[in-house]
C-alpha cells in the first residue's frame, strides 16, 4: 500500500454536512474528522443515514449543505478528485456475475487507471488477498460470499487509495470469514490507509480505532469504545436476571432512581442515575412487589450498551 | 478511450456469457421475420365460396368454373337453395357465397341483362372487402369475356374502364409492405429493451454506483454502454435486409448504404430512449414494461406499421409527428420498394435526427442529475 500523499493527519474533514430529500432529512448537520490511518466506524440503526453520508464522502450525491474534504478535495467542488483518491465497496460486492474472476480483476484496473506495468503486481496481490490463486477462472457467483466479499474488496484497492469506504461490508458473510476480513482491513490500516467502515454490526464496531455513533442524521455520539463507555461513568449499570423480565422493566421504570431499563438476552439491564444507589436496595424493593430476582450485579457496559443510552437520550430531546 | 475499449470489452463479454441473450439477438428477429412475412398477411387468397346454382345449366357451370380457376377463390361446395347457404357462413366454412338464379343461362345465351347475387361474411371486414373487390372485378371480366366472345366483330359499348395500375408494389403483395416494416421494428424492440434492461440490470447488482466511483467519465459510460446494444442493431440490420432480399425476395430498389446510415440514425433515436427509460425505472421488470407499454406498443400503433396513419382521426395524427418509428417507416420503405434517395427523405432524416439528439440530451442530463 502506497503511503498517502497528502502530509495532513486529517484524511477526513466534515463540517455540518447535511443532505434532504423532499422534505425528509436524511443526514443532519454532521460534523467529525478522521485522521490519517485510522479505522473510523459509523455506527446507527438501519435508515440512520450512514450510507447517505458515505455517498456524500465519495462523490457519489451532492450535499445539501455543509462541507467535507476528502484527502484535501471538497467533496461537493471536486467529486472527480475525490473518487481518484478513494476506493469504495457497497454492501452489494458490486463484481460482475458473468465475468470471470481475472476479467473482473482486469476490468476495474482499467477504469480505475492501474498502469499497465503495475498491473501483474497487483493482479497477484488481489487474488493472494481473496485467497482466489488458481480460481482466476471462477465465476463470482460461484464463489461462497466470503471469497466474493474479499474480491470486492480487493477490486476496490486495485489502484491503491490512500481513503477507503466500506458500506456494510458484511453482510451476508459467515462469521470466519468475516474475522478475515477484519484483519486485512487492519492490515491495510497498519499500512497507511484510512478506512471508514459502517456497520450495524456491534461486535464489529470493536475493531474500530474510533466510532461514530448516528441516530437519525445526527452525530449521537463519538470517541473510542472506552470513551463512550464513559457516558456511564457517573451511572451504575445493573444486570438483573429474573424470570418475569418484562413485569420487573416495568416496576424499574416506575422508580425514582433508575433512568432506565433495557432487555438484555435474557436479562434486564437497568441504568441507574448515581454511583451511591445500593442494588441490594433495589432487588428489596421489586421483593415487596412479589417480584422474585435470581440475582443483581453490576455490569461493565457493553457497546450495546453505550447505543441503546445514546438512542434513549436522541428519543427524549 | 482505455476505459471507454474497456466499458464495451465487458459489455460484449457479459452477452457472450449470457446464455439467454444470444437467441434473443439473433433468432428473435428471424422468427420475426417469417412470422410476420407468411403469417401476418393482408392478402386474400383461397377465399372459400359457396355456390347456390339454381339453374344448373351450362352457363352456370362455366361461372362456376372461372370462379374456381382463380387463384382467389375456392369452391367449397355447390348447393341448390339460398337457404342453404347459412350454415356455411356461420361455420365459417365459406366466406362468401356466390347465388345464380334460375334461367341464368337461358338470359346469358340470349344477351339480356342478368344478375348474380354476392353474399358475403362481414366479421372480417377487411378480407370481405377485398375478396368482395376480387368478386366483382371477376364477375366484370367474364361478362367482358362473353361478349366479345359472341360478337367478335362489333365494338365494344362505349362504358367507361378505368385502367388502374399500382405502382412500387404492383401486385400489392402485404409481404413486400410489411417486411422492411419489421426492420424497423426489431430495431426498436431490440435496442430499447436490450439498452434499458442492460443499464437498470448495473443499477440493481450495484455495479453502477461502483462504477461512479471510477475516474470513469458519464460519457464514457453512457457510449460504453449503449454502442454494444448499437452493434446488436448493426448485426440485426443485415440479417433483416439479407432475410428480406433473398429469401422474402423483397425488392431492395434504393440505396443499401443509405438504407445502412439512416438506420444508424435511427439507432441513435432507440438507444436514447433506451436510456431515457432506465433513467426512470429501478429495476428490470419496471424498465421492460416502461419499454413496452409506454413508448413502443403506442409507437408502433401510431406510426403507420398496421394503420394507415391518413385513416386516423384529425386530432390524433398530430401526435404521429412525435415518433421517430414514423419517420423511420417512411425512410425503410421509400428506399426498399419506391428506390428514393435523400432528395425525397431528407426531411425525416432530419426530424429523425433531432428527435434521436433530443431524447439522448435529456436521457444524458436526467442520469447525471441523479447521481447529483
Amino acid at each position: 500500500m502506497s503511503v498517502p500523499q497528502s502530509a495532513s493527519p486529517d484524511a477526513i474533514v466534515v463540517r455540518d454536512l447535511t443532505r434532504k430529500f423532499g422534505s425528509f432529512v436524511a443526514v443532519d448537520h454532521l460534523s467529525f474528522t478522521v485522521r490519517t490511518g485510522e479505522i473510523f466506524g459509523f455506527l446507527g440503526s438501519n435508515g440512520a443515514g450512514k450510507t447517505t453520508t458515505i455517498r456524500m464522502l465519495c462523490g457519489l450525491l451532492k450535499p445539501t449543505s455543509g462541507a467535507a474534504t476528502v484527502g484535501g478535495r471538497d467533496v461537493g467542488r471536486d467529486p472527480e478528485g475525490v473518487k481518484a483518491r478513494i476506493g469504495y465497496m457497497s454492501q452489494k460486492f458490486s463484481l460482475y456475475e458473468l465475468l470471470t474472476v481475472d476479467q473482473n480483476i482486469r476490468l476495474y484496473a482499467e477504469l480505475y487507471g492501474v498502469p499497465p506495468k503495475r498491473f501483474a503486481e497487483r493482479r497477484r496481490f488481489v487474488l493472494a488477498m481473496a485467497g482466489l490463486e488458481g480460481r482466476e477462472k471462477a465465476l463470482p457467483r460461484d464463489l461462497p460470499g466470503g471469497f466474493r466479499q474479499r474480491l470486492a474488496l480487493g477490486c476496490a484497492i486495485l489502484h491503491e487509495p490512500p481513503i477507503l469506504f466500506l458500506d456494510e461490508p458484511t453482510g451476508g458473510v459467515d462469521p470466519i470469514s468475516r474475522r478475515q476480513f477484519w484483519r486485512l482491513i487492519d492490515q491495510l490500516s497498519k499500512s497507511g490507509v484510512t478506512v471508514l467502515v459502517t456497520t450495524h454490526h456491534l461486535d464489529e464496531a470493536e475493531y474500530c480505532h474510533r466510532l461514530a455513533l448516528i441516530h437519525a442524521g445526527r452525530l449521537a455520539a463519538l470517541g473510542t469504545t472506552r470513551e463512550l463507555k464513559q457516558i456511564f461513568a457517573d451511572r451504575q449499570l445493573v444486570e438483573i436476571r429474573t424470570e418475569r423480565s418484562v413485569d420487573v422493566m416495568r416496576a424499574l421504570d416506575a422508580m425514582e432512581e433508575v433512568e432506565e431499563s433495557s432487555l438484555f438476552g435474557t436479562a434486564v439491564h437497568a441504568v441507574l442515575r448515581s454511583r451511591d444507589v445500593e442494588p441490594s436496595e433495589i432487588v428489596a424493593r421489586l421483593a415487596a412487589q412479589h417480584l422474585a430476582v435470581e440475582s443483581v450485579e453490576p455490569v461493565q457496559p457493553s457497546l450495546e450498551d453505550v447505543f441503546l443510552d445514546v438512542v434513549e437520550k436522541a428519543g427524549r430531546e | 478511450m482505455r476505459r471507454l475499449f474497456f466499458m464495451i470489452w465487458k459489455e460484449l463479454l457479459e452477452l457472450r456469457q449470457d446464455k439467454r441473450m444470444l437467441p434473443i439477438v439473433f433468432v428473435a428477429p428471424i422468427l420475426q421475420l417469417l412470422v410476420l412475412g407468411y403469417a401476418a398477411t393482408t392478402d386474400v387468397k383461397n377465399v372459400p365460396i359457396v355456390v347456390v346454382d339454381a339453374d344448373r345449366s351450362s352457363g352456370s357451370r362455366d361461372l362456376i368454373r372461372t370462379f374456381d380457376a382463380s387463384p382467389y377463390f375456392t369452391v367449397t361446395s355447390v348447393v341448390s337453395s339460398v337457404n342453404e347457404i347459412a350454415p356455411y357462413l356461420e361455420s365459417g366454412r365459406a366466406w362468401m357465397a356466390l347465388a345464380i338464379p334460375v334461367r341464368y343461362g337461358q338470359m346469358i345465351g340470349a344477351g339480356a341483362p342478368t344478375t348474380v347475387q354476392v353474399v358475403a361474411d362481414g366479421t372480417d371486414a377487411n378480407s370481405t372487402n377485398i375478396a368482395l373487390g376480387y368478386a366483382t372485378n371477376l364477375v366484370a371480366a367474364y361478362a367482358q369475356d362473353l361478349m366479345t366472345k359472341r360478337s367478335p366483330g362489333r365494338s365494344l359499348p362505349a362504358g367507361l374502364q378505368a385502367d388502374v395500375r399500382v405502382w412500387f408494389n404492383p401486385q400489392l403483395e402485404s409481404k413486400d409492405f410489411m417486411i422492411p416494416g419489421v426492420l424497423a421494428l426489431l430495431l426498436i424492440v431490440m435496442t430499447v429493451v436490450l439498452a434499458s434492461m442492460g443499464i437498470v440490470r448495473e443499477k440493481e447488482m450495484g455495479t453502477l454506483e461502483q462504477l461512479n466511483v471510477t475516474p470513469l467519465r458519464r460519457w464514457q459510460l453512457i457510449v460504453g454502454k449503449l454502442l454494444p446494444y448499437g452493434l446488436i442493431g448493426i448485426v440485426d440490420i443485415f440479417l433483416v435486409v439479407g432475410v428480406a432480399r433473398f429469401w422474402f425476395r423483397v425488392p431492395l430498389l434504393g440505396s443499401f448504404g443509405l438504407l445502412f446510415l439512416l438506420s444508424l440514425v435511427f439507432l441513435l433515436s432507440t438507444l436514447g430512449l433506451g436510456l431515457f427509460v432506465s433513467t426512470i425505472s429501478q429495476n428490470q421488470q419496471q424498465a421492460m414494461m416502461t419499454a413496452v407499454f409506454f413508448f413502443m406498443t403506442p409507437m408502433i400503433y401510431l406510426s403507420g406499421f398496421v394503420f394507415p396513419i391518413e385513416n386516423m382521426p384529425a386530432v390524433i395524427r398530430p401526435v404521429t409527428y412525435l415518433i421517430p418509428l414514423r419517420y423511420y417507416l417512411v425512410i425503410v420503405r421509400g428506399i426498399f420498394l419506391k428506390g428514393v434517395g435523400m432528395a425525397v427523405l431528407w426531411p425525416q432524416a432530419l426530424a429523425l435526427l433531432a428527435w434521436g439528439l433530443t431524447i439522448l440530451g435529456l436521457a444524458t442530463l436526467r442520469s447525471s442529475k441523479r447521481a447529483a
